[in-house]
Parts: structure tokens; C-alpha cells; sequence
């Protein structure tokens, strides 16, 4: 866009990037508040730890290839499976649908400069990566949670489970929340208020629509979550009796405020995963989303639906019929919205003229298996079906259709989509595709047969199995399943890696997408866009004419915001202008309060409560700090 | 003395039956039925999104539906396939799942039942009591062939969940609660359970039997199983019996009519009239017996029984004791 441009329009471009350079080097990614450098962190990072879940998930499939195997310890398996849980929801898929891919393009869709709060989402950032770090020296220790991902009571109170293993679940689950906390209210406050003038409401991408529940649905799950850990641990280490029958508490009460969490947790697993669709399925299909406001409502629906279905994941604790009838119900209505989309996406794939590039084949994987995992989702709302399959292999086929063939699949496919213009090049077409292939029949191959051998008896969580059952074949057939998969996911960062490399060029706009980051630059400066652009349409990056406006806004000086670190805030339905924002720059006080909080939790951790109470009063302390106002370039 | 290898893989019994498809009662035969009709209505709904992807994909080339419809006609399938036809299939499967078959499975009313057996979860084990008899056992349930038996479950320590799966749905054994479920063979033979919450190291070596006895069977059985034990017979079990008593087993373990009254492990008042050890990990046979004494922690790593270094002569005198408890 820039080469267009005349001597005005150039200078302007010029301060800009004066106004918005940051550090070089280390200190500069230690600093950083661009969110799209905050979402690279948070993709490596994330990849990292999917890279550890991927290991432990091997392990266990390597234990239970055949019957009475003796690769792992019990305890050790203990331990993976938990961790493989742990890692694969807070450490892995959430950070990164969230995180990476939330943070890089929720501004650049919108057309803001940054999020609303740039130094508290590197905040959030540092405080995803110290809570990961926490919970996986453990893993080190050799006491690493144990008690599976939700942890019941009493298995995890200290009377069972004596080690520090529970302690870094709960504490560092509790470190975590404050992360995606953080974070969620960023992304609500950016998505309704950092729109680009023109953006309503209607207007908004799908992706952000997506974005917008998931953090919603976050705020309002976490805290339930919270106060189970702190119950938790207060039971653990001080004497409490949240759980112990004995003095009138109830293990009860840990399951149910579990889901009242885990349950929206499901939703906010799978939401950024639609919104992925829903970003890639109109670029590659070259027309608008079928019934664009149905959709948008089904995403904000299904966040809203979800709060009301936790006791679903309880039906064989015994409670009243009626409140599992009640559970039920609910459980069958949560399922119209996840219909409503799926028929959107098939239906605007089949009303375009398709390209099945790498991308759309992985939303078409993803379609595959979100409605396999959707099915079986609906038969466990039919209570006696669900009171014999659950606990069972037949659910671990169920959520790894959801939460691997549903919700990871898109981020894949979104890796491949957005490659270029993250990074400037192209991926490789052929390998990309071979690498669909690979992970689309590993998933089924690793997945399909949990569903037979729940059937057949086989409980889920066990180490090991005796040969009587006739569950060999199918456990073998899954552990050589997911080292096909292994090889798929090797093979796209294989070509990522790559790509990165020796890609060819891709320019700003490769696939012709319909919305805001692709009229920008690939990568995009850190300002993102040299003029704010203006919107006229759900759509704008194919109103030519729109873009055609921009440049010429750019001559006369018009919504460029060169008067310093700025950003325009728009009202929150019509997205009129209202305000101009003064961004703050970089900074280290997020990473210091991060490094304060971590020494909080290792404190905690080791019950040195006094000299924990010292670090929350630096951690307070340092986020004083960063309020203080630093000079500005102009 | 013969280190007798175990011959059979731990645990291999042939025709176990664990199987949530092959009912043997009418609960399970009724959610077996369910299963499958949610499966035809199920790959009939895969299938109409299986086809449509693939029309996406033949017809890619073409954008408009294949008689010609357009945006109209995409909004109305999204809507009818998306809301309407839903609405109706979720509707009936609701009332026929939730408000009919569940009544089939739900816990039987307070007392309907002729008889009812508690059955009380541990780490790693069942043990189970016959409510107005003194008869106590371990992993290994009788009950009467079609009789109505009502199942009152509860834990000593962590959350168990009780599963039959030819038999029934499932019920949480959860300390403080006692939940019910019915237990109703309509064909006498073994059926195969295993605990299905994850309750720590041993979960997977939780399993446990439940025998359907023709009625006078199960009769002798538990009268036999109310009496105290009886008295070692030979000079080498009386033997057995007094190493019992004086070692640690007796602090952990009840043998009616002795001096033992141990409660954190099972009643082993008859345990010779078991056909397995320590919750179906092993065959119930003198040297398997032999093999558990000594190492316990071998085959359940984690167990609260530790092992025992034994002269052959004494775990041979124990081995002869236990295995005269009929
Ligand atoms: C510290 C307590 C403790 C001591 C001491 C102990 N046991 Fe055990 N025993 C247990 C527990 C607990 C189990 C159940 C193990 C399981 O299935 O997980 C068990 C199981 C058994 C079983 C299998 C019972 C069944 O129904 O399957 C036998 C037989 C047995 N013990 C014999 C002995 C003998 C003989 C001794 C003494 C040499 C002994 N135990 C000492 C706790 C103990
Ligand atoms: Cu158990």
C-alpha cells in the first residue's frame, strides 16, 4: 500500500514507525506490548507444551498397546495421564486459540493498533508461561498431579494423596486462571470497544463474535473454578473440611463447582475453533457465510447455554431424577446452536465455488469429526446411556473427537491460513496437504476404536488390562493411530518450519480473504495499519473500493493517528468514533509483576505464607509501577 | 519349592463377560436397545453431513445448490436441517430416553426389593455384606437368578463407581452416600464389573464377579457364607491358622470365629469359596495364593497389604489353612 502513496503519505508512514518501534533483540520480546509479538510468544510457548502433552499421550498409548504391559509405573502413568489433561486444555489449546490466535489477529480484524490493555496482556502472557513452568516442575520432581484433570475429592485430599503433586495441580491452576482472567477481559474490552469506525456490531467478523463468548464464557467459569482449588487447598494444608464427610462437608461439592466450570470450559475449547471455520470456509469458498447473524448468535448461544448443563457430567452420582432430567433437557438444547453451524459451514462450502486447499481441508476434518463427537455427545444426554457408557473409553472417543478432531483441527488448518501472513511466505501446498492426510486418518484411526472398547467394558484412567477382554486389538490399533498422528503433526511443523524459510513470497493478501488483516501488510508493521480503515460491510476487504479509500485517507492525513502512540476507541454497537486512545509502549513491569507472582505461588507451594505475603506486596507494587507514565515520542 | 511361574496372563479368564451390548437383565437389555437406535439415528445424521460435504466438493465448480437454489434456499436448509428437524429428533429421544427407559434403570423404591446386598468400595477391593444375615465377602457377588436384588452402595475412602455392564447402568460408591441400583439377571452365569472411577494406582486391578445362582445355589451359598469359619483340618493348617493369628494378617484382615479382626482388608472367613485373589488380579488357586502372600505389592503395586518374607514351610502352612476355608 505504501508504495502507492505520494511524499505526505510517506512521511506519515515514516513516523509511524518511529512512534511504534520497539526494542531489537531479547530485551525487546522481554518488553514487548505488540500484540502480535505477545501472540507469537504465546504460540511457541503453547506449541511447546502441546509438544510435552503430545509425549505423555505416546507414553500412555505405548503402555496400553497391549494388555499387562509394564512400560510405565502406575504411578507414573498416574501422572502423565493427569498431566497429559492438564497440558492438552490450560497449556495448550485455550493459550493457543486464545492467546496466539487472538491476540495476533483480533486487532488486526477489527483494524485497532493493539489491544485495549497492551501491558496487561504481556502481563497475561508472562503469567501463562510462569503458571505452565510451575505446574511442569513437577514433572521433574516426579509429583506431578495424579488424581486425573478434574481431580475429584477424596482421592486428592493429603490423606490419599500425601505429596506435593495435588498442591501444584491446585495452585497452579489457580496461577493460570489469573492469566486467562487477565486476558478474557482484554478481549472483551477490545472487541467492544477498539472497532474500526463502521465495524457495528453486525459487522464484526465471526472470529471475533467466537473470541467474544469464549472470554465472556471464561470470566464467568473461572471463578468457580477458583474457589474449588482454594477449598482444595485450604482442606489440604490448613485444616479445613470443604469435602470431609465426616464434619458435615460434602466430595459433592468439589464435582459440581468442577463443572460448573469444565463444563463451559468445553465450549470455550471448541468456540475459537468455529471461529476459525469461520474465518477460513469463506476465503476458500469465495463467498459470505450462509446465515451470518444465525451463526453469531449460535456462538454467543452456546457460550450462554453451556453454564446450564454441568450435572450432565455427574449422572451416576446419584442424584434425583428429576435434576437429571432437568440436565438432560438442557443438554439436548445446547446441541441446536452446534447444528445450527454446522449446516452454515456445509451449506456455504456447497453454495461456493470451493478451493480445497490445506486450510479447508482441515475444516472439513474438523467438520467430519465435530459431528462424530457431536453425536455421541447427544446420545450421552440420553441419561441411561450415559450412566453406562460414562467413565468409559466410549467418552474419551467422545471429547478427543471434540477437543482433538474438533477443536485442535481448525488450529491447524489456521496455522497453514495464517502463515503467510505472519510471516510473509507461503506454505508448501503438496506437503501440507500429505500432512491433512496423515493427521485426519491418525485421528481416526487413535479414536474411532475408544468408542468400541468403551462398549466392550474397558473404563477409562486404567494403566494396564487383562487379556480376557478382547481389548488388545483395538488398544493396538490406537497407539499405532497415534503415532500416524505424530507423524502428520511433524510433517506441518516440518513445513512451517520450512516455509518460514524458503516459502515463496505471498504478498498481503494471498487467498483473497474477506476481512481486515489482510489489508495490511504480511507480516504487518506494528502498527498494523498505516490509516485506520473504515467498514462498510461484514466482509471489508472485498470492498475494494473501501481499501481504495483508506489510500487516499492516507494522503489527506485522515485517520492515520500519527500524533502518537494511538488508537481510535468506537462506541459499542455502531462503532461510531469516540474517542482517540494513547497507547502505552513497552515495558518490563508485566514481566516483573509475572516474576513476583511466580515467587508468590512457589511460597505457597512450600507453606512459607509469611514470605509469600512478601511477594504479593512487590507483585502490588510493581503493577503500581507500571502505571507510571513514561515519556512519549512524538 | 516351585517358583511356579504364572502360566495364564494376569487376569485371563475365558468368556469374561464385560460387555455393555450383551445384556443379561432387562435394565441393560433396555439401554442396550437405546444404543442402538441412537447409533441408526446418529449415522443417518453423519451421513446427511458426510453427503453434503462431498456435494461441496463435487459440485465445487457450481455455486448453487443442486436444484438450483441459492442464498435463499442455503438460509432455509440451515434453518430446517439446522433448527427444525433437531427440535423434533432431540424432542423424541428425550421423552423415550429420559422420561421412559430411565424408569427401567432408575434405583429400585425403598424395600420393593426381596433382598438387597451392600456393597462397600476400597481401595482396591469390594467388600460385600448381605443386610439381615452375618454373611461378609470380598469382590465377588452372589445374588439369585431373576430376583430383584437391590444394590446399596457405598465408599470407605474414595469415590468407586459400581459397574456391572451386562448387568446395569452404573452408581458412584461415594463416602457419606448410599446410592441404589438393581441388580436383575434374567439367565444365571458370571457376569464381569470393574470399578469405572478413577480411584488411584490400582483402579485398573478394581474388578469384581457377579454370580447368578439358580435360587437353592444361592441359598447353600450364603448360609454357608453366614457361618464362622471352619477348623483347619490337618495338622499343617492347624499350623496355618496359629502363623495367622500371630502375624500382622490377622490385624487386617476378619476371619469369623477366630481371634482375627482386622477390617482394612477383606473377610477371609471363606475365602477358599472365591475363585479369585485381591479383586480378580489373580486365580484363586494354592500357588497364585503363594505368589500374593509373599509379594503382594508385585501384582498391585501401591496395595495396603505389604509382602511377607516367609520360611516355604510356614507360607506353605498358611497357603493349606486359607485354601480350607470353604
Ligand atoms: C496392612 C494390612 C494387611 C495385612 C497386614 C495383610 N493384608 Fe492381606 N490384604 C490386605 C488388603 C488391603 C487386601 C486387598 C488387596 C486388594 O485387593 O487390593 C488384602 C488381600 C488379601 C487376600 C486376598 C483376599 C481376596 O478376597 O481376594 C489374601 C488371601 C490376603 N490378603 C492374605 C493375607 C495374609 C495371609 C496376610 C498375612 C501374612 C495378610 N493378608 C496381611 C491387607 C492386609
Ligand atoms: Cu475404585
Amino acid at each position: 500500500m505504501a508504495t502507492t502513496v505520494t511524499e505526505p503519505g510517506l512521511k506519515r508512514v515514516e513516523r509511524l514507525e518511529r512512534i511504534w518501534v520497539e526494542p531489537r533483540g531479547v530485551l525487546g520480546w522481554l518488553t514487548t506490548t505488540d500484540h502480535k509479538r505477545i501472540g507469537l510468544l504465546y504460540f511457541f510457548t503453547t506449541l511447546a507444551f502441546f509438544g510435552a502433552g503430545g509425549i505423555e499421550a505416546l507414553l500412555i498409548r505405548t503402555q496400553l498397546a497391549e494388555p499387562n504391559a509394564k512400560v510405565l509405573s502406575p504411578e507414573t502413568y498416574d501422572q502423565l495421564m493427569t498431566m497429559h489433561g492438564v497440558t492438552m486444555i490450560f497449556l495448550f489449546v485455550i493459550p493457543m486459540s486464545l492467546g496466539a490466535f487472538g491476540n495476533y489477529l483480533i486487532p488486526l480484524m477489527i483494524g485497532a493498533r493493539d489491544m485495549a490493555f497492551p501491558r496487561m496482556n504481556a502481563l497475561s502472557y508472562w503469567l501463562f508461561l510462569a503458571s505452565g513452568l510451575f505446574m511442569y516442575a513437577s514433572v521433574f520432581l516426579h509429583a506431578a498431579p495424579n488424581a486425573g484433570w478434574f481431580d475429584y475429592v477424596p482421592l486428592a485430599l493429603k490423606q490419599y494423596d500425601p505429596g506435593r503433586n495435588i498442591d501444584f495441580y491446585a495452585l497452579g491452576l489457580i496461577f493460570n486462571g489469573i492469566s486467562s482472567t487477565a486476558a478474557a477481559i482484554n478481549f472483551i474490552v477490545t472487541i467492544f470497544k477498539l472497532r474500526a469506525p463502521g465495524m457495528s456490531m453486525n459487522r464484526m467478523p465471526l472470529f471475533c463474535f467466537a473470541m467474544l463468548a469464549v472470554s465472556l464464557s471464561l470470566i464467568f467459569a473461572l471463578p468457580s473454578l477458583t474457589i474449588d482449588l482454594v477449598y482444595l487447598e485450604l482442606q489440604r494444608n490448613l485444616g479445613f473440611h470443604f469435602f470431609d464427610v465426616a464434619h458435615g462437608g460434602d466430595p459433592l461439592l468439589w464435582q459440581h463447582l468442577f463443572w460448573l466450570f469444565g463444563h463451559p470450559e468445553v465450549y470455550i475449547i471448541i468456540l475459537p475453533a468455529f471461529g476459525i471455520a469461520t474465518s477460513i470456509i469463506p476465503t476458500f469458498s469465495k463467498r459470505k457465510m450462509i446465515a451470518f447473524p444465525l451463526v453469531a448468535l449460535a456462538e454467543l448461544l452456546v457460550a450462554f447455554i453451556g453454564f446450564g448443563v454441568w450435572a450432565h457430567h455427574m449422572f451416576a452420582t446419584g442424584l434425583p431424577t428429576i435434576t437429571l432430567v432437568f440436565f438432560a433437557a438442557a443438554s439436548m438444547m445446547v446441541v441446536i446452536p452446534s447444528t445450527i453451524q454446522v449446516f452454515a459451514w456445509t451449506v456455504t462450502v456447497a453454495l461456493g465455488r470451493p478451493e480445497f486447499r490445506a486450510p479447508l481441508m482441515f475444516i472439513g476434518g474438523f467438520i467430519v469429526f465435530f459431528v462424530l463427537g457431536g453425536l455421541t455427545g447427544i446420545m450421552f444426554a440420553a441419561i441411561p446411556f450415559d450412566q453406562a457408557a460414562t467413565d468409559t473409553y466410549f467418552v474419551v472417543a467422545h471429547f478427543h473427537f471434540i477437543i482433538f478432531g474438533a477443536a485442535v483441527f481448525p488450529i491447524l488448518g489456521g496455522m497453514y491460513y495464517w502463515f503467510p501472513k505472519v510471516t510473509g511466505r507461503l506454505y508448501h501446498e503438496g506437503l501440507a496437504k500429505l500432512s491433512f492426510w496423515l493427521t485426519f486418518v491418525g485421528t481416526a484411526l487413535t479414536f474411532f476404536p475408544m468408542h468400541i472398547i468403551g462398549l466392550l467394558g474397558m473404563p477409562r484412567r486404567v494403566y494396564t488390562y487383562p487379556s480376557s477382554l478382547g481389548w488388545g486389538a483395538y488398544n493396538l490399533s490406537e497407539t499405532i493411530g497415534a503415532f500416524i498422528l505424530t507423524a502428520g503433526l511433524l510433517l506441518i511443523f516440518w513445513n512451517l518450519v520450512y516455509s518460514r524459510f524458503r516459502g515463496a513470497p505471498a504478498g498481503p493478501d494471498p487467498f483473497f480473504g474477506g476481512t481486515l488483516e489482510w489489508a495490511t501488510t504480511s507480516p504487518p508493521p506494528p502498527y498494523n495499519f498505516p490509516v485506520i480503515p473504515t467498514v462498510r460491510s461484514a466482509y471489508p476487504n472485498w470492498d475494494a473500493e473501501d481499501r481504495r479509500a483508506d489510500v487516499a485517507r492516507l494522503e489527506r492525513g485522515e485517520l492515520v493517528l500519527d500524533g502518537g502512540h494511538e488508537t481510535p476507541a468506537s462506541t459499542v454497537v455502531d462503532a461510531v468514533p469516540d474517542e482517540v486512545l494513547e497507547m502505552p509502549g513497552e515495558s518490563p513491569w508485566p514481566l516483573a509483576v509475572a516474576v513476583c507472582t511466580s515467587l508468590l505461588f512457589i511460597m505457597l507451594l512450600t507453606r512459607h505464607y509469611a514470605v509469600a505475603g512478601v511477594f504479593a506486596g512487590f507483585a502490588l507494587l510493581a503493577v503500581a509501577a507500571w502505571h507510571s507514565k513514561e515519556p512519549q515520542e512524538t | 519349592m516351585a517358583a511356579v511361574p504364572l502360566t495364564l496372563p494376569v487376569g485371563a479368564w475365558a468368556g469374561d463377560n464385560q460387555n455393555a451390548l450383551h445384556p443379561a437383565s432387562k435394565q441393560e437389555h433396555s439401554i442396550s436397545v437405546l444404543w442402538w437406535v441412537m447409533l441408526v439415528g446418529c449415522s443417518i445424521g453423519f451421513g446427511v453431513i458426510v453427503i453434503l460435504l462431498f456435494l461441496g466438493w463435487v459440485r465445487r465448480n457450481r455455486d448453487y445448490l443442486p436444484f438450483g437454489g441459492r442464498d435463499r434456499a442455503g438460509t432455509a436448509i440451515v434453518i430446517g436441517l439446522g433448527v427444525f428437524v433437531p427440535i423434533v429428533i432431540l424432542s423424541l429421544l428425550f421423552v423415550w430416553s429420559d422420561l421412559y427407559v430411565i424408569k427401567t434403570t432408575e434405583a429400585p423404591a425403598a424395600n420393593s426389593t426381596p433382598m438387597s446386598v451392600k456393597v462397600i468400595g476400597h481401595d482396591w477391593w469390594w467388600e460385600i455384606r448381605y443386610p439381615g444375615t452375618r454373611a461378609v465377602t470380598a469382590n465377588e457377588i452372589h445374588i439369585p437368578v431373576r430376583t430383584r436384588v437391590d444394590m446399596l452402595g457405598t465408599s470407605a475412602d474414595v469415590i468407586h463407581s459400581f459397574w456391572v455392564p451386562a448387568l446395569n447402568r452404573k452408581a458412584d460408591l461415594i463416602p457419606g452416600r448410599v446410592n441404589r441400583l438393581l441388580l436383575d439377571a434374567n439367565r444365571p452365569g458370571e457376569y464381569r464389573g470393574q470399578c469405572a472411577e478413577f480411584c488411584g494406582q490400582q483402579h485398573a486391578h478394581m474388578a469384581m464377579y457377579v454370580f447368578a445362582d439358580p435360587p437353592n445355589v444361592f441359598r447353600r451359598w450364603l448360609a454357608n457364607e453366614a457361618r464362622p469359619a471352619r477348623k483347619p483340618a490337618t495338622p499343617q493348617a492347624r499350623e496355618g491358622e496359629r502363623l495367622f493369628l500371630n502375624l500382622p494378617c490377622s490385624g487386617c484382615h476378619m476371619i469369623r470365629g477366630t481371634s482375627a479382626d482386622g477390617t482394612i482388608g477383606p473377610d477371609l472367613t471363606h475365602l477358599a469359596t472365591r475363585t479369585t485373589l485381591a479383586a480378580l488380579t489373580l486365580p484363586n488357586k494354592p500357588p497364585d495364593l503363594t505368589h500374593w502372600i509373599e509379594d503382594p505389592q508385585r501384582y498391585k503395586p501401591g496395595s495396603k497389604m505389604p509382602g511377607f518374607s516367609l520360611t516355604s514351610s510356614q507360607r506353605d502352612a498358611l497357603v493349606a489353612y486359607l485354601d480350607g476355608l470353604k
